[in-house]
Parts: structure tokens; sequence; C-alpha cells
């Protein structure tokens, strides 16, 4: 494997120089374990109140743990977490969980189909712009919603109604639009994806 | 420039006695590297799992005297009958899944100069690096709370079959009774774990024993996220909970013999229930071992959780002096995988890299309302510390809403922590 040979190359040189500057912080796999005690190992969560944030974008992780961080996303735990990292760090973790492979978590929860279907019709017409391919396309740079668990999905959206978590502009447009019913849809509608 | 392979690194390393230095006596034999872990409670099975995950040539061996680990986290919702002991169970499958070998057998003997470990069942089993992970044993503070005594005054702080004889009892006491729960001195396993125990037991009581009463003789005068547990203990168990400090009996209970519970001030304490969790130590291997202090915990370097008394031995988890990490599942948890990487990457004739850990401990202290502490840690001059601005407890004033989120956190946590060290 390439990358293990220049990982040996670097730490050669490193040993030979006795020096550790090279090596000063935690690497992105060392950084990124640790997360997974509630995310779930290689970031795939069997905790449905808790995300599988393997396979998202880099791009989004590192958004959504700045605003953990200055507090522009509701969090009960998050908040506290995200500000032990700094920039570098997250970018690694991100980087680190965007290459990691996402697993649905549909085939592990319930839903009620006749709300799964209206769900489908609600994100054609609302969501579909932005959160491409029923929500499972990590480039849109917009989460995975698809297969997500959906616990999860609807605290996630509960702070976004109550404007405790700041809502992207278009998105806020159709959602304040939106029935409870149509939200509850939408949301098992993205959870039952495989 | 040459490409290296990882020959010729180990070779150009070996001219810096680097590879003798990082402690892998047997990497230029043949044989696979081995790594001999002895417990496999939630820090001994993350180690075996993770190294395997990164290193599957590494040959690990587990030995565990159990066929089933109980959680200890979580067990206090037993006691409160929120769940069945069936779910905080784990067996080995998912490790032996992972190519770990899994050897129930007790470990009475770590030899350090030949690096062997040896067991109760004749067994023997040579090692490069050893990494243990003895959970606590109990300290004699408590006079005549003798291992009979474990049986008619339980401590429940190993879960398992003294989570159930506590539960029995519970069950069998009749309302208008009380009980007498003795949290222990610091240090000790789990911290807020004595005060969930209360909120969970308390609970129990007002929903079926209203009449009863709970009584907590500390052996300390403050406590894990106090401010959090007195708040719920106002807000759900006034009538029913009662929190007497150390400096007010003359430092707790410090004996049950002939079955009469004494504090220190010399007065006696009659309940129909009593929970007294003794003074903490490392687990018995470890002092056997040698690997404990006089503290009775193992001193480790921080930066690969390798004694600093017995080189090619790392401890983790409870067992470890590794404050301000806490004694914790997910400290456990995150020891562990620094663990093994530091092992993986010594294997591989590599010095191990910078560590980072963090906890994060939720306390169920109603069946809406779940609290939490949490804190991110790193090395700084050889120690671990905790990154400031990170980490705190849920506030004391965070919403209904967010309490009864954080009780959900707490189930997907433990969902999360337990695949993550015994799952496959």
């Amino acid at each position: 494997m390439p990358a293990r040979k220049t990982h040996a190359l670097i730490f050669g040189s490193v040993l030979l120089l006795g020096s550790s500057q090279l090596m000063a912080g935690p690497s992105a796999s060392m950084l990124a374990n640790t997360c997974a005690g509630c995310h779930g190992t290689n970031g795939i969560s069997v905790g449905p109140a808790a995300p599988t944030i393997a396979g998202k974008s880099a791009e989004y992780i590192k958004e959504v743990m700045d605003e953990y961080k200055f507090g522009d996303r509701h969090s009960t735990i998050m908040g506290r977490i995200a500000k032990g990292y700094t920039d570098e760090e997250i970018a690694l973790m991100a980087d680190y969980y965007a290459a990691l492979p996402f697993e649905s978590a549909a085939s592990k929860q319930e839903f009620d189909s006749a709300k799964v279907e209206a769900g489908a019709k609600v994100y054609k017409k609302n969501c579909a712009k932005c959160h491409d391919e029923n929500g499972s396309l990590p480039d849109d740079d917009s989460g995975i919603l698809a297969g997500q668990w959906l616990p999860y999905l609807r605290f996630t959206m509960a702070d976004y109604r109550a404007g405790r978590s700041e809502m992207p502009k278009k998105m806020k447009k159709k959602v304040e639009k939106l029935s409870d019913e149509e939200i509850e849809s939408v949301l098992q509608f993205f959870a039952s994806q495989e | 420039m040459k490409k290296l392979n990882r020959r010729d690194f180990i070779k150009v390393a070996g001219t810096t006695a680097a590879v003798s230095a990082l402690g892998f006596p047997h990497i230029s034999s043949a044989a696979a590297k081995k790594v001999v872990i002895v417990g496999g409670g939630t820090g001994g099975a993350t180690c075996a799992k993770y190294i395997r995950m990164a290193d599957s040539s590494i040959d690990v061996t587990v030995i565990e005297p159990n066929k089933e680990y109980y959680t200890c986290y979580l067990s206090n919702e037993v006691l409160g009958g929120a769940r069945g002991i069936e779910s905080i169970k784990f067996g080995y499958d998912g490790l032996r899944k992972h190519g770990v070998n899994v050897v129930h057998d007790t470990v009475t003997g770590i030899d350090v100069a030949a690096r062997k470990v040896s067991t109760k069942g004749g067994q023997s089993f040579s090692y490069d690096r050893c990494v243990v992970a003895p959970g606590i044993s109990f300290k004699d503070n408590i006079e005549g709370y003798d291992v009979a005594m474990h049986e008619k005054m339980p401590h429940a702080w190993k879960a398992g079959d003294q989570t159930m004889i506590l539960r029995k009892q519970l069950e069998a006491m009749d309302d208008g009774g009380t009980v007498l729960l003795a949290p222990p001195p610091n240090p000790f396993r789990c911290p807020p774990g004595p005060y969930e125990r209360a909120c969970q037991i308390a609970n129990y009581l007002k929903t079926t024993k209203p009449k009863s009463k709970l009584l907590i003789v500390d052996a300390k005068d403050e406590f894990s996220k106090q401010k959090l547990f007195t708040q719920a203990f106002d807000r759900y168990y006034k009538d029913i909970i009662e929190w007497v400090p150390a400096k007010d009996t003359g430092g707790g209970v410090k004996s049950v013999a002939g079955g009469t519970v004494k504090t220190g001030d010399g007065n006696a304490h009659k309940a129909a229930v009593y929970n007294i969790i003794p003074a903490q130590q490392a687990g018995a291997i470890a002092q056997t071992a040698g690997l404990a202090d006089d503290s009775g915990w193992c001193p480790v370097d921080h930066k690969t959780f390798e004694s600093t008394i017995h080189k090619g031995v790392h401890v983790i988890g409870d067992a470890a002096i590794a404050a301000p990490l806490p004694k914790s599942g997910y400290a456990a948890n995150s020891e562990a995988k620094v663990v093994a990487a530091a092992v993986v990457e010594l294997a591989n004739g590599r010095e191990p890299g910078d560590p980072s850990w963090v906890n994060t401990c939720y306390s169920i202290v109603a069946p809406e309302d779940g609290i939490s502490v949490a804190m991110v840690y790193n090395l700084v001059d050889g120690k671990v510390a905790k990154v400031s601005g990170s980490g705190g407890l849920t506030s004391l004033e965070s919403p209904a809403e967010d309490r009864a989120r954080e009780v959900q956190y707490a189930y997907s946590w433990f969902d999360n922590i337990t695949h993550d060290a015994f799952g496959a």
C-alpha cells in the first residue's frame, strides 16, 4: 500500500533525526475513534438518537462541528465536545469519516408506510433540490438523511423549527410552510431509505 | 529518493536501536506478534478489537474468567426496575469474529521478565505486549465487610449477581422501609454512579413503596455532578432521599461487624436494605503482578498507558492512574484505543503517535431526565490534560425537553459503546 510506505518513510526519517516534531498532534484515526463511543464503530451508529456520521461529506461535518462550537446549532452535548478541537483537528476527523462508508439504518427501524408514501411527495416538492437523490448524496454537503435514524432526524428538525438551530434560508422558507404531519412524513421517508 | 518498504524501515530504525527500545522483543522472529489482554471488560474488549481492526497480523488473546460480562453502566436501571439484567449482558462472540482468541480463565501471575501470563487453569501465554484491564477490587476499609457480607449487604459495584441480589432485596422490602446507600471514598469507579443509583432506587420506591426512605451515608463531603443531583433529589425525591455528608457521621460507614452498620462517630444505623460500597483499588491481578503503587492504583505513562513499574505491560481502565480522566466506561474505551494504536505502532517498529481521549458520562436521574458530563483530553508535557474550553456539565437550567433527550442519548450511547467494545 503506497500510503503505508510513505508513512514508514516519514517515521523512518523522524527516528533517524531523533525528533518528534513532525508527529505533533494526534492522527486522524486517533481523533476519530474517540467519537465511536456515541456514534458507533467507524461512525455507523447502532443507537437511534445518535446519527451515523460515516460517509457524510467533509465539508458538511466541518460546518456542523463549527455550528456546534459557536452555538449556532442547538445541542445538549455536542457543543461541549466540539469546543475541544482545533479547526485542523476537526478537518482531520471530517476527512476520516467522509472516507468511510455510510450504512442505512432503515432495516433497524419501523415505519408507517402511508407516511413514507406521503413523505415522498413532500420530499419531491420541497427538499429534493438540495438533498439530492432522496437525501443520500454526500456531495451536496447537506448531510446524509437517507437511512438516518428517525429519532435523530426528529430532534434535529424540532430544533430547526423551534429556532434553536439555524436553517439555511431556502430550507427555512420551505419548512415554515409544512405541517407537523408533513414534517413527520418526510422524516419517515428519509429514514426509510435503504 | 528510494522508497522504503516496511522491512527496510525496520532495518533502518534498528540502526538507531529504535526497535528494541520500542519493545517488541519477538519482532524479528517469524512468529506472529503476540498481545495478551488480561480482562474482558469495556477496556480489555475494546483494546482487543481495535488492535485487530488496525492490524490483523497481530495475535490477540483476551483472558477473562466470565463467559458473560455485565456492564456496570446502566446497571442502576436494573436496580430501579427500568430494564432487565439481560439487557446489560454481553458475550465474546463479537471479539471472536474479529479473530480474537478469547480464553475463559483467571490470570494468576504475570512474569514480566519472561513476558508470560499464567492462569489458574494451568495455562501459560507468552506475549510481546501485555494489556492489563482488571477493573477494581475492594479495600478493607469497612470492618466486617467480608465476602460473606457481600451477599447480605451487596455492593453491586460489579454488575451481575450482585446487581440481582440488591434488586431482589429492594423488591422484598416492605413499604415504609429504609434503604441505606453508602458511597465510597475517592477515587472509585464511576464517580456519579452512587448518586444515579440513589435516583433510580428512589424512583422505584416512589412508584411502588412511597412511604419508604433512602438514606445516603456518604464517605465524602462532596461528589460528582453534585448540583445536578441535588436538583434531582429536590425535584423528584424530596420526601425519599436524604444525603448525609461524611463530616456529619465521622466519615461514613466504618463497620458492619455483627450485622450492625456503624458510622465513624460510633452511631449505629438501622435499615431494611443496605447497599455498602467499599473503598476501591485496582483489580486483584494488578496487585499480584506488582503493577499498583501504594495508592492501590497503577501508575502509567500517559502517552501509551505503559506501566511505569513494569515495561511491556500497559494498564487501562479503572485500574490506571489517569486523572483527570475519570474511572468511567467511556474513559476505559477511549484509553483502550490509545493503547491499541500504540501497540500496533510498536509492533510495526514505529513510534506511537500523540493520544487523544474523550469522556462522556450520562446519569439518568428520572425516567425523563438525564444529565451528563463530557470532556476532551490531550497530552500536555507527558500528562493527560483537559482541553481548555471544552466539556462540562449539563446546565442546571436546561429545559425538560433537553433532559428527556439526554436520556435517549444515554441509551444510544449504551448501544454504541457496548457494540464498539463487544460487537462483531
